[in-house]
Formats: C-alpha cells, structure tokens, sequence
C-alpha cells in the first residue's frame, strides 16, 4: 500500500474538482455558443488525471487524447489558459491554433493533446527515449483510451517501449465507449491491462474511480520508470458519463446505465473517503468548492473577455513567420 | 579538399559528421544498427557511435516515426529511416498529423527537428509497392519541408541541412542513384534548403528535373546538344521550399520549360512548376510548356513494362525534339 500524506489526499480532491468544474464550464460555454467545435468532457473521469498527475514531476512529460482538458489541468495548465485556448483565443495556451483537441504547455509537459486516436503513444516512446539518452530521470505518461488499444500505434508503440525498457506508463482509460462503440463490441479481451503480457511489460487493471488505487497504481510505475524498470501498463476501468462529444444523443446507451454510472462517482467517493478518515469536513469541503468556484469564474471571464487572433495571425508564430 | 565519392558515401559522411558535431542527432530504423542499413547508408555507425546513437527497431514505421516526432519534440535530433517510401504510408499520420503540425499548433512552442529518410523510385523490377515516387504527397502537406538529392554533393550537404533545420524534413534518397560517384568535399558543408542549381546550362529549353530525373535529363541534354538544341536542366534539389526565382529566371531565358518528374501527373510536382511558371513568366513563354511524367498507373513487375511507364533519357530527348520542332 502506497501512504499518502494529508496534503496529497486534499490535493487530489481540489485536482478532481477543479477538472469538473472546468469541464461543466466547457459545457456551458459550448451551449452558449463561444466555442464551434464540439468538446470532448472528462466528467467522471476524473480520478485518473489526478491520481497519476499527482506523481509526476513539473518536467515529467505527458501525452493525451482529444478528452485531454483533465489530463493538462491535472499536469499544471491554468485553467484561464486552457478556457481561452478552446474558445479560440489570441490568449490560449497555443494563441488559438489548437483548440480544444490540441492542447500544449511545455513549460509544465504538456507535449500535447492529439485529435488522432492513439498517436500519442508513439510520441510519448520518443519523449522517454530522449530523457532516457539524456539520464534527465524524466518519465512520460501517455494518456489514452480502451479505443486506442485497438489500434496499430499502441501494439507497435508498447512493444518498442517494453524492448528499449524506456521510462514510459501507459494510461488506459477504459471509459466503456469508443465514440459510440461499446467496448464489447470493439475489443478482443475483457480487461486491457492484459495486452501487457503481450509485450513482456507489467499491467494492471484498476477501479479508475478511485483516485486512491490510480495514485497507488501510477506511484509503482513511476517509481518502475524512473528507476531504469521500464513500462508499465496501467488500465484504468471507468465510464464517460458525458456523449462522446458535447451534443451527442446517446442513442447507444440508455439513462438508466449512465444514472447507474453516476453513483460511482470518484469526487464523491473520495470526499466520503476524507471525511471519514477525519481529514476533511463540510465546512472545509464548502471551503475548498467556494474557492475553485472562483477561480473556474475567473478564468472563463478571462477567456471571455481576451481578444480573438487577428486573421493574419495565422501565418504568425509567437511572434515569428509560420 | 573535394574527391570522388559515391551518393551513398556522400550521405553517409554528412550523418556522421553531423553526428560527432552535435550529440542529440542519432539515427534510427529497422536493420540501420551493425547491418549499417540497406544499402549501407549506416555502416559502421554502431561501431562509431554505439547502438544508442545507431538504434536498430521493429519493422514498426509507426513507431519509428513517433518515437522520432517524440525525440525531436524533447530536444534530440533524430533521423528516422523508413527504408521505402512505400512503407511511410504506415507512419503517415506520425509524419503528417504530427510532426508536420505540431511546431503550428503548438503556436511555435515546440519544434520537431526531425528528419524522415526515405529510399524512392525505380528499381530493378521492384515492383508496385517499392517503387514510389510520391514526394508531392509531403510537398502537399504545410509543415514539411521535402529534399531531393540528384549528387553525391548534393547528397551530404543536404542531408546536414536537413539534420541542422530546426523542423521536419523529408529526405528522399533514390535509389539508382546511390551508387553514382561526384566530386564531395571533405569537411561538412551545408547545401541550404530551398535554392536549386543550375546543372547545365543552356539557350533554348529549360527542364526542370529532380533526383534520378536529373540525371536522366543531362544525359537527354548531351544527345540532343549534337543536334543543335541547347537545354538548360534546373535542379531544384529541395522541393519545399522551392527555389522559384532560379527556374522563372531559366524560364525567361529561354522561352520554353519542360518538367519532367518520376511521380505521377495529377496535381503532381510539375503541375505545381507549370502553374507557377505561368502566374509569373507567362509572357516570357514562347509555346506551351509540358510535363513529361511516369505514366499514371500501378508500377509493373516485369522490366518492358516497367521501362514503358517509366521516364527515362531516351524518351526525355523524344520530348526535347518534339517541343523544339513544334516551337522552332
């Protein structure tokens, strides 16, 4: 059992709620029109970034998906910078030119969020390889979903790993549904974390909803890692309790088995958890909730009120010719 | 201190040189390690540099050409070779959706100095899943930048370009030229991308040509100087960027412009070349300007077939004579 002090119990509870309030903020700005593209929330997913992020270094890399919001904010992104990115802002962590599925912020790690399932497994390989030529004792986390693990760049990309033993974890978040597609209907094996054995690298299959077994999880692995142990597989079993994207009608599912989703909710899990161990308590939770409410509000009113790109921007980066 | 070298020993210095210069540049690809790559492009690196400098891999283009994206994006220099442009469509989206794009929508905060080694062309009845010549597939993709090699010079002071540019390259080796010889200096030097060369020069016909085609053109050049017909061959060496000015200028000399390409016509290199020639030298135009390309079709296997779809100097010499009877 991997202890945690008091503080990084009440961290990983403010991380988690952070990435939901931004994510319902996402929401409710996409329903008033101040984004186009349809965003790709994390809601329930929450435990996951939090619980790996936590063990992660400032210059630790992380790589992740089109449903990466949580994931930069778990890895240090303000969430002004990530609200004004995905509202196409000259003041977004890429001036506008990503968006919401193309999320960077080297400065914390974020070696980007990708549009293309399962391409950032690849990238993350060659980001551990670098640290790994440079003995800098960084490690990678590529961030990914049960999708990916179908697809071609997660069998080559966990093989080259496992064979150069780079400092890598690879996080599934198996959220049930590959855009529409259950995973019973996508997937060869019931839990991922066995395709580890297929590449002679260790995996486990965790309740993702519980931030306490992903800190744990990803503590071993990133311990592993930096050691010189190599990759690890960690998947993590959760549920999307939002559409693939926001406006998705679902018909593939039913109410009652995201209501049913919804009692496993992992912020409440782990404030239960808090309270019941003695270290959190209404007053302080109410406390906690009060001041990310603020800062969400303050961060969508800066996105709200930064300026748009100029259109000739497009040819223009930080400051240079394109 | 210049001596006779061939393409691939030309090549295989400017990577060596650039790597006992620069630590973070090293090499990557399936059989690049002690067999020193396909056509030794590589050999005795391992030995030079050890195998964390010359990492031998899965037949995994995918991976190769992630783990480059990714190396480059932390700081490294890598050259990721994919033996055969045909086998890149498995890395296409590392090479296209990701290193082409991310210095972009980074907003300039992360750069992929990266470099994609790829064999092209014909060759010996390889057939129609080794023989590609699809460089405009790269042209047409903002982002990368895309280097021809028709000269062992050409060869080692691009290639330490390519590895010195701080974005992606594509670097396209063909492979009839590989065993061709020319003069190379000994110390590194650095072809910059984006200018062209004039490799003969001439009065009545400009062809603009590139890699193997060069080659072929210069000789369909010295047939046809025995005829009386004056041809000016450009080389652009890089593809993107291109060097415009250096052809418009040609162009404007002399009055007539044929392109001839390995790759396939349509929306191909020499269209880019003619419509370009046409926006800006139009008037300077005496006839109508051609291009001579592989015919569009799946290669054949067997050598009359593959030899009919394939330009080559006899049948580029027919196109010189035809456009100066026509235009004389």
């Amino acid at each position: 059992m991997i202890l945690m002090d008091t503080e990084t119990k009440i961290n990983l509870l403010a991380t988690m709620l952070r990435i939901r309030k931004v994510e319902l903020q996402v929401a409710e700005m996409y329903r008033q029109h101040k984004l186009l593209c349809a965003p790709h929330l994390y809601e329930g997913e929450e435990a996951i970034a939090a619980g790996v992020c936590a063990n992660l270094r400032r210059d630790d890399y992380i790589t992740s998906t089109h449903r990466g919001h949580g994931h930069c904010i778990a890895k240090g992104m303000e969430p002004k910078r990530l609200l004004a990115e995905i509202c196409g802002k000259k003041t977004g962590c890429c001036g506008g030119k990503g968006g919401s599925m193309h999320l960077f912020d080297p400065a914390v790690g974020i070696m980007g969020t990708v549009g293309i399932v399962g391409a950032g497994i690849p990238i993350a390989n060659g980001l551990a390889l670098c640290a790994r030529l440079r003995r800098s004792g960084q490690v990678t986390v590529s961030f990914f979903g049960e999708g990916a693990s179908n697809n071609g760049a997660f069998h080559e990309g966990l093989n080259l790993a496992a064979l150069w033993h780079l400092p890598v974890i690879f996080v599934c978040e198996n959220n049930l549904y590959a855009t529409s597609v259950q995973v019973r209907r996508s997937t060869s094996v019931e839990h991922i974390g066995v395709r580890a054995a297929g590449y002679n690298m260790p995996g486990v299959t965790i309740d993702g909803n519980r931030v306490d077994d992903v800190y744990a999880a990803a503590a071993e692995a990133v311990e592993r890692a930096r050691a010189g142990g190599g990759p690890t597989l960690i998947d993590c079993e959760t549920y999307r309790i939002r559409g693939h994207f926001e406006g998705d009608d679902c018909h593939y599912r039913t109410e009652a088995e995201v209501e049913e989703a919804r009692k496993r909710d992992p912020i409440a899990y782990w404030k239960s958890a808090l309270v019941g161990e003695g270290i959190l308590d209404e007053p302080a939770f109410e406390a906690m909730n009060a001041a990310l409410d603020r800062e969400v509000a303050e961060a969508a009113a800066f996105a709200d009120e930064s300026p748009l790109p100029a259109p000739e921007d497009a040819l223009v980066l930080g400051g240079e010719p394109a | 201190m210049a001596r006779t070298l061939k393409f691939v020993d030309a090549l295989r210095e400017g990577m060596r040189q650039e790597m006992e210069r620069d630590e973070t540049v090293f090499v990557m690809g399936e059989g690049v390690g002690p067999h020193g790559s396909c056509f030794k492009q590589t050999k005795g690196f391992c030995a030079a540099f050890g195998e964390d400098r010359c990492r031998d891999t899965p037949i995994s283009e995918l991976a190769v050409a992630g783990a480059a994206v990714g190396a480059a994006m932390a700081g490294m220099r890598p050259i990721a070779d994919l033996m055969w442009i045909d086998f890149s469509t498995l890395a296409s989206d590392q090479i296209c959706n990701q290193a082409a794009k991310i210095h972009y929508i980074s907003n300039g905060q992360v750069k992929v100095p990266a470099v994609f080694r790829m064999t092209t062309g014909k060759f010996r009845s390889n057939g129609a899943q080794h023989s590609g010549s699809w460089y405009a597939w790269y042209v047409n993709m903002p982002g990368l930048k895309v280097v021809v090699p028709s000269t062992p010079r050409d060869a080692k002071g691009l290639i330490i370009s390519a590895i010195r540019d701080d974005g992606p390259v594509v670097y396209l080796e063909h492979k009839l030229l590989l065993q061709t010889t020319g003069e190379v200096a000994q110390e590194a030097y650095a072809i910059p991308l984006g200018v062209a060369e004039v490799k003969r020069e001439g009065t009545d016909l400009t062809v603009v040509a590139t890699g193997f085609m060069v080659r072929e053109t210069l000789r369909a050049a010295t047939r046809v100087a025995s005829e009386g017909i004056s041809v000016e061959v450009v080389d652009p060496r890089t593809l993107m960027p291109y060097d415009a000015e250096t052809i418009l200028a040609s162009v404007r000399k002399t009055g007539r412009l044929l392109v001839v390409d390995e790759g396939f016509r349509y929306c191909g290199y020499g269209s880019e070349i003619i419509a370009r020639v046409v926006e800006e030298a139009m008037d300077a135009l005496r006839q109508p300007p051609r291009q001579f390309t592989t015919l569009h079709t799946t290669i054949p296997f067997s050598p009359p077939m593959e030899n009919y779809v394939f330009p080559n100097a006899a049948k580029i010499a027919d196109v010189i004579r035809s456009m100066m009877g026509a235009g004389a």
